[in-house]
């Protein structure tokens, strides 16, 4: 049986274990240079640097994951710096694209680990130099060394705020502020189901009073007014106050984000049907417990089916890789299974409350001023795509997103919506006067990243 | 309760969307009935290409019709859907083409064309940024491209606002004729009647014409496109190629939209998808045309689902079988640039019963005599 694992983040890790210790040698792709993923993305070689600062509290599972995927990789067919950019379910072959050489492969099953990416809330100036994603931002510490800026602003909210800012200060950057759209009440209000999520939870607080402790300027409930800059790069954030009050602080680069959204495109192309899920606040693949589509052979988990972050990635990879041996005759393991089925649940339970903590600010996509750049590819403003959700356009209005993609080109640039997608919505809801869920999500065209055009010779 | 009309459309693409803008404008009481949304099937995410050069000798008095619409879109509807005349030029790639193109000069001139052959050592003049394949080509300075996205829903706006009711998500699910007038239902549960009915159904114009005891051999056609990010612009005219399997345009934002072979599609769901294969296959293609296209990336691709007849002409025209029944569907890849014009074509038809255009290479019951 041709099985292949898309992704070598924790999901993808511990699914290749399960399949290899069944016997199985799964061809497994990973676009990136190497295995880790985002959380335990390693530094290119020769650039070598220690666990413990690189990945602080996660040194032990990032040295335990690493020493898996290392000694993985030669038990498998291995193949880094390839994109899957397209999937097709009927044919079952992957479209695969490695240092500009594209090929097809074929499977019978695959899982797809295909992980998330920060959840962005455009602001006004939002498209300076210097301004990256919170994810950016901490991939450029761990694996290059280097900061996005010398005096950093951090904004938006969820643990991924936290945990970034705590991360560059300790690196000996200067954090000019961390401001969290969430109030401090309502993290407070969600503590006792976090305490569930024991560690995670304690490390969470231990980041926030680490900074306090140092005296790095901390602002809760905040509503962000605009990233100040030029050409020449970010110069400062301003923000409003739970009070009313504005606030200014100087910085040369910002790091934003609120929460993650599955990447979840190639289980879409692969025609798994997807529900809006209330409590993330996000579109994700449909799935059983254990990880199964309702596409046969194609199986999904980690970040990529719903986030719940690196631990239950861990747990639902190998959860997968079960689910598809048993589904092709294999003998598992059925005690091995309650147990990871046991682990998913009290994962998924502490979910909730961490969900709870860090809402989605939707409003606050809603909210966006007419003129702030909304679809950075395409150079669309809030309001242009208000203008079409309008009955007055020449187009009469667009009543679901994929239709005011059509009319006003939002979502359709190099990212694809990856970015500006979840901000369009809420936009358009709002002014269609709708729930955001109504006005559906962008459907996934392939290639799912762009792929370059070969030159004439090489294509003979 | 049945709402009654005088013309019921079925199908609302830019045939059936503009037949119903130039029947309400003429103060029938139209009902369009379209099972998703107006211009979500072929009208809405096709290449785009507004392009008379080429076509079957029977089409160009329905093209040339349709041009003058379009040269008029924006007071017709409000928006231009982003036309522009940048001119259509069709490449040859060796000598056959070449005398392909040689050919069709005297098309052109018996329907008022106009067509400029450029030579071998001239094109790579002009178009400095064509490739050493190119051998020479022939310029349609009337012809260019319009955004397919916008042109559909913009007409279907003009027809409601002309007085036209224009229902989306109503699939018509029964059909009965009782001798003077057309009795549909719709998957919803509404009811219409009306003397005349329209069949513009694209594709599935085949099934309506079907049930009124008139089949024809229609087969689903997918195109394959693709579409680069934004670079320079630099390349001015829409670009085909004798043949056809590779064509591709600029719009002025930068991106290079690229056609060329087909994809795959079921039209009972209905969906359709590009062809990962087709689309280098056309990707190789289309840097041999322009080279600087090399190391441009493609951000998306996608097909649709046209009806293609054995003859690559449409059926337009009365049925031959049920009174008040007018076909135009099965415009076999080439109907985006006629819709206006079918429209006004059909509007004629019903209300004056003729119409100036020449429709006889069009009839239903062709494809009878030729099994005959
Ligand atoms: C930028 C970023 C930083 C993060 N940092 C932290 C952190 O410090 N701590 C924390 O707890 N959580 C962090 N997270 C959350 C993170 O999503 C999870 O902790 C965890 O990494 C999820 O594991 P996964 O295996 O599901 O996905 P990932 O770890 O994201 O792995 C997915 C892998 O799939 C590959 N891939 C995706 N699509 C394709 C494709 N089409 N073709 C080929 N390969 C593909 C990717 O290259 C990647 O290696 C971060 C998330 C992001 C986006
Ligand atoms: C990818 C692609 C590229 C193309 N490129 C070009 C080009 O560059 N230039 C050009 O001139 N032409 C082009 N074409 C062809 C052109 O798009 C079509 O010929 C034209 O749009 C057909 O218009 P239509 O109104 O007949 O069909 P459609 O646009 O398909 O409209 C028919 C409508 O009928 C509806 N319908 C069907 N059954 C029912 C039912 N039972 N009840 C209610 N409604 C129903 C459908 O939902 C559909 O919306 C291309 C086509 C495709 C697919």
């Amino acid at each position: 049986m041709r099985v292949a694992v898309v992704g070598a983040g924790p999901a993808g890790v511990r699914a290749v274990e399960a399949l290899v210790a069944a016997g199985l040698t799964p061809v497994w792709i990973d676009e990136a240079p190497d295995g880790g993923g985002r959380i335990y993305q390693r530094p290119p070689p020769g650039l070598l640097r220690d666990p413990g600062k690189l990945y602080g509290f996660e040194a032990g599972p990032a040295t335990a994951l690493h020493a898996a995927l290392d000694a993985l990789k030669p038990r498998t067919d291995w193949r880094p710096e390839t994109l899957v950019w397209h999937l097709r379910p009927g044919a079952q072959r992957l479209s695969t694209l490695h240092r500009g050489r594209q090929a097809e492969l074929a499977y019978d099953a695959a899982i797809l680990c295909t992980g998330a990416m920060d959840r962005v809330i455009p602001i006004p100036g939002w498209t300076w130099p210097g301004v990256t994603t919170l994810g950016a931002a901490q991939i450029a510490l761990k694996t290059q060394g280097c900061g996005i800026g010398r005096r950093v602003v951090f904004l938006g909210t969820g643990p991924l705020l936290w945990l970034v800012a705590y991360q560059y200060a300790k690196a000996g950057a200067q954090v000019a502020a961390v401001l969290d759209t969430t109030p401090f009440a309502t993290k407070a209000m969600a503590a006792p189901g976090l305490l569930r999520g024991g560690t995670t939870f304690a490390k969470g607080l231990y980041y926030t009073a680490w900074l306090r402790a140092r005296g790095v300027r901390i602002a809760e409930g905040i509503t962000p007014l605009a990233i100040e800059g030029t050409a020449h790069g970010v110069t400062g954030v301003a923000w409003r106050d739970s009070a009313g009050r504005t606030h200014h602080v100087d910085c040369d680069a910002t790091g934003m984000g609120w929460g993650l959204k599955p990447e979840a495109q190639l289980a879409d192309l692969a025609a798994v049907p997807f529900r809006f899920d209330a409590q993330q606040h996000n579109w994700v693949p449909q799935r059983d417990a254990a990880g199964r589509t309702p596409v046969p052979g194609i199986y999904l988990a980690g970040d990529g089916a719903g986030i719940g972050g690196a631990e239950v990635a861990e747990i639902a990879g190998a959860r997968a890789a079960l689910a598809l041996l048993e589904d092709s005759g294999h003998r598992v393991d059925a005690a091995q299974v309650t147990r990871l089925d046991a682990r998913l649940a009290r994962q998924a339970r502490f979910r909730t409350a961490l969900e709870r903590a860090f809402p989605f600010p939707a409003a606050l996509a809603r909210a966006m001023a007419d003129d702030t750049i909304l679809c950075r590819c395409e150079g669309l403003r809030a309001g242009e795509l208000r203008a079409a959700a309008r009955a007055e356009a020449a187009t009469g209005p667009a009543p679901e997103v994929n239709r005011a993609k059509a009319f006003t080109r939002v979502g359709m640039g190099r990212c694809q919506g990856r970015i500006c997608g979840a901000a369009a919505a809420e936009i358009l809801a709002a002014e269609l006067g709708r729930d955001v869920a109504e006005v559906g999500r962008l459907r996934g065209q392939p290639p799912v990243k762009p792929i370059p055009i070969a030159p004439a010779a090489e294509a003979a | 309760m049945t709402t009654s009309c005088d013309v019921l459309i079925q199908g609302g693409g830019g045939a059936g969307c503009s037949a119903a803008l130039h029947m309400a404008q003429r103060g029938l009481r139209v009902v369009l009935l379209e099972r998703g949304l107006v211009g979500g099937q072929a009208s809405g995410v096709n290449y785009g290409g507004v392009r008379q050069q080429g076509r079957h000798p029977a089409e160009l008095p329905i093209a040339r019709r349709s041009r003058e619409i379009w040269g008029r879109l924006k007071e017709l509807i409000g928006t231009d859907a982003e036309f522009e005349v940048t001119g259509h030029l069709k490449l040859a790639r060796d000598e056959a083409e070449e005398a392909e193109l040689i050919a069709y000069l005297d098309v052109a001139k018996a329907y008022d064309l106009p067509l400029r052959m450029i030579g071998r050592n001239a094109i790579h003049q002009e178009y400095a940024w064509l490739g050493p394949k190119v051998v020479a080509g022939s310029f349609a300075p009337e012809d260019g491209s319009a955004n397919p996205r916008l042109l559909v829903p913009a007409l279907a706006r003009a027809a409601r606002a002309a007085g036209a009711d224009i229902r989306e998500h109503a699939e018509v699910v029964e059909h009965a004729h009782d001798g003077t007038r057309f009795h549909l239902r719709t998957s919803g549960g509404d009811s219409f009647a009306a003397p005349v009915l329209l069949n513009m159904a694209g594709f599935w114009g085949g099934a309506l014409a079907a049930r009124f005891g008139e089949p024809v051999p229609v087969v689903p056609l997918s195109p394959n496109m693709a579409v680069t990010e934004p670079v320079r612009y630099f390349i001015e005219p829409n670009l085909g190629v004798v043949g056809g399997n590779v064509y591709l345009r600029q719009i002025r934002r930068g991106n290079v939209i690229i056609g060329g072979g087909h994809g795959e599609s079921d039209p009972a769901v209905p969906w359709s998808r590009p062809l990962p294969e087709v689309t280098l296959q056309t990707l190789r293609r289309a840097v041999e045309l322009v080279p600087a296209l090399a190391g441009v990336n493609i951000i998306r691709s996608w097909s649709g689902i046209d009806g293609k007849m054995p003859d690559r002409i449409p059926v337009i025209g009365p049925s031959r079988t049920t009174p008040g029944l007018f076909h135009a569907f099965g415009f076999s890849g080439h109907g985006f640039q006629l819709g206006p014009g079918i429209g006004a074509i059909m509007a004629e038809l019903v209300l004056d019963g003729r119409t100036d255009i020449p429709l006889d290479a069009f009839r239903i019951d062709r494809f009878l005599e030729t099994a005959a």
